[in-house]
């Protein structure tokens, strides 16, 4: 099988390790060669963080190069921007539709871009959610990176049973029920 | 087979090192290598592993367990190698008891890191073999071929990682571990003792010993050629060959797991079977000049840069002539990393701005205090330097100068090397006021513990070393604790301070935002009816805080974290506290 090649794009903070974990851990079930590469340090304080997951039969590189991301998760708008072009010519972009001010905008020295969801929609399929609102009608707003995962889980082909046996090992104990949940909302979404 | 495990580099660096039957862990934190001690912990039951103040001392802790007939590790990133370099280099010649292994990890791309050193040219200039992994099956395989490399030819070995390396997770298969019995100590000042006399004849042992080390590179199993198409021979090692290996899988090429010494005969038989050489090394041309020196000829810098990290597009468009036709998004806000909503260092930063005084800056979260809007910090060089630097300003300028400089510096920082500095300045009868930021971890790197926190890295509670007790201990007499969230007392012991003309230390104290300790049960509101739309809140840049449409703010709850800086600053009572 050609390797696949996922992207999480955020804000350092979101919690891009922990579904980076998950979706490492779903590879290694299914029994795949697979490398992750994460963000670590200065950048997991409110700054622009970036994981890769690749995996398939036999994985050399860790990291995804620009124009070749089957999948690109966004936890936010201006991320997707930011990593649009390391989506392959025919990759989905799935993102949570969410504005955080990077601190130019706060300072007022930049402008947050417009339009930035409909720009990327010309060439590519979009998929996006307001998963805070998701995840804090489930009860939990932490959770709304999962809902993301369980949306971006349709593009992958593994089973539902096996996305939720990976949260019950990857997630704290007390927090499984919620993500299982929270996974399912995404799932559902389109 | 054992069991297969999805191991971060550092996580497998760790099982390695447990594995290798090593008996005695010490380090410092310093991304990209501080998972490495956080993950040995968990075999603290085979192993003794601690968190040291400083690299330095890490790497003499790790000797003195290699001498007393252990195998021994010390882990740093390359910054902190230099730190521990004085060791370092005279335990190229002392050579080992038991096997000791150091690793050190380099950060190309500047991920984390105040420059772009590499690790290998250190080793070189220290006589110090050095191992390099490119997966995280290897980091853990490596690590016990280090070990058996520094017992065969009585050296302290390197083990170079890359953030790449060290932050990426790859499969690994578990062993068990070995255990090695204590080696005896056997009285040899002429080994153990580096007077000069002992010294000159050791340097003798050292280059016969990596002359030997050199031959034996060309059989070494963690050097291998792979032969397939011989248009292109790439030389690499490290990440960088997984980048070789997605671009031209085709190619043939020469892997080096030992980089320092190189196998002068193993090249030379890859290069008389190859067209072309490439040397594909990240950050400076170290094997490359080695061929180049031999008469060999090949490609490297002329291709690839010396700065930051390579990858497998860079291969396909400067060898396979490809146009990369992925264009990133122009202009758009950069998004650097803040200070956290609810850190102590912003309410710290804001009252050094109001008071408009420069400050000499250190190796922390804090350092994010030279960026807009609070713009405080002015010099950042390494660990230690903000209290010498302040020292060497006022020898420069005088006592009027320091009127308007402080220096800032984290608690870890300050047990790591601050301590020596502050000494300097009572010695050498400095005035100035020296900041300890005081959050009660040592933050950027992920709250680890240190000498002031009472907490040991295996969990055992200790005496916490007191920073005003030590400070009094110098013979400094103006040492006061103000709560880093009172920007009145703040202000006011600042101002008085700044002024004098002595030396005093203020110790801003107050935990670290994201500790769980200092989860508050409070958090501010915005009160809009009250806002009279004049920004005294956001200016100090927390991210919790948004600017309405109309001018009034909005307090983002999930991110507030009630510290309360922003209602102090507030001259019309609109923010108030409200129960979490």
């Amino acid at each position: 099988m050609k390797t696949k090649n996922i992207m999480i794009v955020g804000v350092g903070g979101q919690g891009t390790l922990i579904a980076s974990r998950i979706l490492g851990g779903i590879a290694l079930h299914a029994g795949y060669d697979v490398k992750l590469s994460e963000v670590h340090g200065m950048a997991q304080r409110g700054g622009s963080v970036v994981t890769f997951v690749r995996y398939g039969d036999k994985v050399a590189e860790p990291i995804v190069e620009p124009g070749c991301a089957d999948v690109l998760i966004a936890f936010e708008r201006l991320e997707a921007k930011r990593y649009a072009h390391f989506l392959a010519p025919d990759g989905v972009l799935i993102v949570n539709d969410q504005r955080i001010d990077p601190m130019p905008v706060i300072i007022g020295t930049a402008e947050y871009p417009e339009n930035i969801l409909e720009e990327i929609g010309k060439n590519h399929t979009v998929y996006k959610a307001d998963a805070m609102s998701i995840a804090k009608e489930l009860g939990n707003p932490r959770c709304f990176n999962v809902v993301i995962l369980g949306m971006a889980a349709r593009h992958m082909d593994y089973k539902v049973e096996d996305w939720h046996s990976v949260i019950e090992s990857t997630v704290k104990p007390s927090t499984v029920e919620i993500n299982k949940k929270a996974f399912d909302a995404g799932y559902n979404l389109h | 087979m054992g069991e297969k495990k999805l191991m971060l580099g550092n996580e497998a660096i760790a099982r390695g090192v447990y594995e290798a039957g090593v008996k005695v862990a010490s380090a410092y934190p310093g991304t990209p290598s501080t998972e490495i001690s956080e993950n040995l912990v968990q075999y603290k039951d085979s192993l003794y592993c601690e968190w040291a103040p400083n690299e330095k001392v890490a790497a003499e802790v790790a000797f003195g367990a290699s001498v007393a007939g252990v195998r021994s590790f010390a882990c740093m990133k390359m910054v902190g190698f230099n730190v521990a370099a004085d060791p370092v280099y005279s335990m190229a010649y002392t050579g080992v008891n038991g096997g000791m292994v150091i690793t050190v990890a380099d950060d190309p791309g500047l991920y984390s890191s105040q420059n772009e050193q590499d690790t290998r040219a250190v080793c070189r200039a220290a006589q110090v073999p050095v191992f390099e992994p490119s997966d995280s099956q290897e980091a853990k395989d490596f690590v016990k071929t280090a070990y058996e490399i520094s017992e065969k030819y009585d050296k302290p070995v390197v083990l170079r990682t890359t953030t790449r390396l060290a932050h990426s997770q790859g499969l690994v298969e578990l062993c068990d571990r070995t255990e090695n019995a204590d080696k005896p100590y056997e009285k040899n000042p002429a080994k153990w003792v580096m007077l000069p006399a002992n010294a000159i004849k050791r340097h003798v042992i050292v280059e016969d010993e990596m002359a030997a080390l050199a031959e034996a590179a060309n059989t070494l199993s963690v050097n291998k050629a792979e032969y397939n198409d011989t248009k292109i021979g790439f030389i690499t090692s490290g990440i960088p060959y997984t980048y070789v290996k997605e671009a031209m899988p085709e190619a043939s090429v020469l892997k080096l797991g030992l980089v320092y010494p190189l196998p002068k005969k193993l090249i030379e038989e890859f290069a008389s079977k190859v067209d072309r050489i490439i040397v594909f090394e990240e950050l400076m041309p170290l094997i490359e000049d080695q061929l180049k020196a031999w008469g060999i000829a090949c490609e490297g810098k002329e291709l690839f840069s010396r700065i930051g990290e390579y990858s497998a597009n860079m291969i396909k468009e400067k060898v396979l002539g490809q146009k990369i036709d992925a264009q990133a998004a122009k202009d758009i806000p950069n998004r650097p990393p803040i200070l956290c909503p609810g850190c102590p260092h912003r309410s710290t930063f804001w009252v050094i701005k109001k008071l408009k005084l420069h400050a000499a800056g250190d190796i922390g979260c804090y350092t994010l205090g030279a960026v807009p809007p609070l713009s405080v910090i002015e010099t950042t060089l390494c660990m230690g330097s903000s209290i010498s630097s302040l020292h060497g300003m006022g020898k420069a300028r005088g006592k009027e100068y320091l009127h308007d400089w402080v220096c800032v510096i984290g608690d870890s920082t300050f047990m790591h090397t601050g301590v020596n500095s502050l000494m300097n300045m009572v010695y050498n009868q400095s005035t100035g006021t020296v900041i300890i930021l005081d959050n009660r971890t040592t933050a950027m790197t992920g709250h680890q513990d240190n000498p002031a926190t009472g907490v040991t890295l295996m969990g055992d509670t200790v005496p916490a070393i007191e920073f005003e007790k030590f400070c009094r201990g110098l013979g400094i007499e103006n040492v006061f604790t103000v709560d880093a969230f009172d920007i009145k007392a703040l202000e006011e012991r600042l101002k008085t301070e700044a002024a004098a003309d002595h030396l005093s230390v203020i110790i801003a104290k107050a935990p670290c935002a994201l500790l769980k300790s200092a989860r508050s049960k409070k958090k501010c509101e915005a009160i809009p009816e009250k806002c009279k739309h004049c920004g005294a809140c956001t200016r100090p840049g927390c991210p919790a805080l948004t600017k309405n449409p109309d001018g009034t703010i909005s307090i983002d709850d999930t991110m507030c974290n009630g510290c309360g800086l922003c209602r102090q600053l507030c001259p019309f009572d609109a923010i108030r506290e409200v129960n979490a």
